[in-house]
């Protein structure tokens, strides 16, 4: 089954990347780029047949090594 | 009293260390991330580098690599366990250290000396060190911005200036106890005047006088 898993950076954890391009969107003029936060999409293919349990188990992939709890949030989506 | 320095791929500092305590007379050997045994060992150096190629996020992966029990053993034990500049990182990922680290405030890579003052006399790395002491060390990381939500970190040492946006300045921050540090500058490239600054031998002095026969 194809997973995608997304990554978001805390919003209370600086970005300083998302700042850097926040700033380079307005010199371009862009200015109505109000905020820019730089995630992560990891895309995997999971062997299973339940998409309930595949989701569970990239869930529990995500908490012991995908995201770091310190600073991100993490979403799984199995797609069928 | 043997240090074990352990060898991460993509480690690069390894050597570095090794010298450092060889040459204030203390025993210290490599030792290979698959080794599972530290039982002939007082203490653990993880060194700078880009351990597994910083690949997901820096530490991320080493955190996982067999010797991690028995460092987890031996920092519970309460031997001296230090993580220099991406060893640091390994720490705080395996959970040893409270927070996390982040690209640095202004993204550019810092490679530069730095001073950073001794806030915290009470462990591993700053026993030997005077409260208030500005020492003189380089500093070589991008993911040098500690982040610390739980507010938890105990600050051992402090920039003087700000140069990468770390929490509450911290240069160097312990566990609780006091034996297991994390440190983002090199202390062991700041060992010799032919490098430029011998402050970091106050630092390796420490951690070799805080080991105790296990």
């Amino acid at each position: 089954m194809k997973v995608t898993v997304t990554i978001d950076r805390r919003p209370e954890i600086a970005d300083p990347e998302g700042t850097t391009v926040k700033r380079a969107l307005h010199d371009l003029g862009f200015t109505e780029a109000k905020a820019v936060r730089m995630d992560r999409v990891i895309h995997l293919d999971v062997d299973g047949e339940d998409a309930d349990e595949v989701k569970a188990r990239v869930e529990e992939m995500c908490r012991r090594l995908l995201a770091n709890p310190v600073l991100e949030d993490f979403a799984v989506e199995v797609s069928r | 009293m043997r240090t074990a320095v352990v060898v991460f791929p993509g480690v690069n500092c390894e050597h570095d260390v090794v010298q450092v305590i060889r040459s204030l007379g203390g025993e210290a050997d490599l030792v290979w991330h698959r080794v599972t045994d530290l039982s002939d060992f007082d203490g653990v150096i993880l060194p700078g580098g880009f351990a597994h190629g910083d690949a997901l996020r820096t530490g991320a992966i080493a955190r996982f690599s067999p010797v991690m029990g028995e460092i987890e053993r031996l920092a519970g034990s309460g031997a001296p366990v230090l993580g220099i500049c991406n060893g640091w990182q390994v720490l705080c990922e395996s959970g040893l250290l409270p927070g996390a680290h982040i690209a640095n405030r202004d993204l550019s890579f810092i490679c530069d000396f730095v001073e950073v003052e001794v806030v915290d006399t009470g462990t591993i790395l700053t026993r030997s060190a005077q409260p208030g002491q500005v020492l003189r060390v380089p500093l070589n990381s991008y993911e040098g911005n500690w982040v610390d939500p739980s507010g938890e970190g105990r600050v051992v040492m402090r920039y003087v200036d700000d140069p990468n946006g770390s929490q509450n300045r911290a240069a160097a921050v312990a566990n609780g106890p006091g034996n297991v540090v994390g440190i983002m500058p090199h202390p062991e490239r700041a060992s010799d005047s032919l490098l430029g600054s011998t402050d970091g031998l106050v630092l390796m002095e420490s951690f070799l006088h805080s080991l105790v026969a296990a």
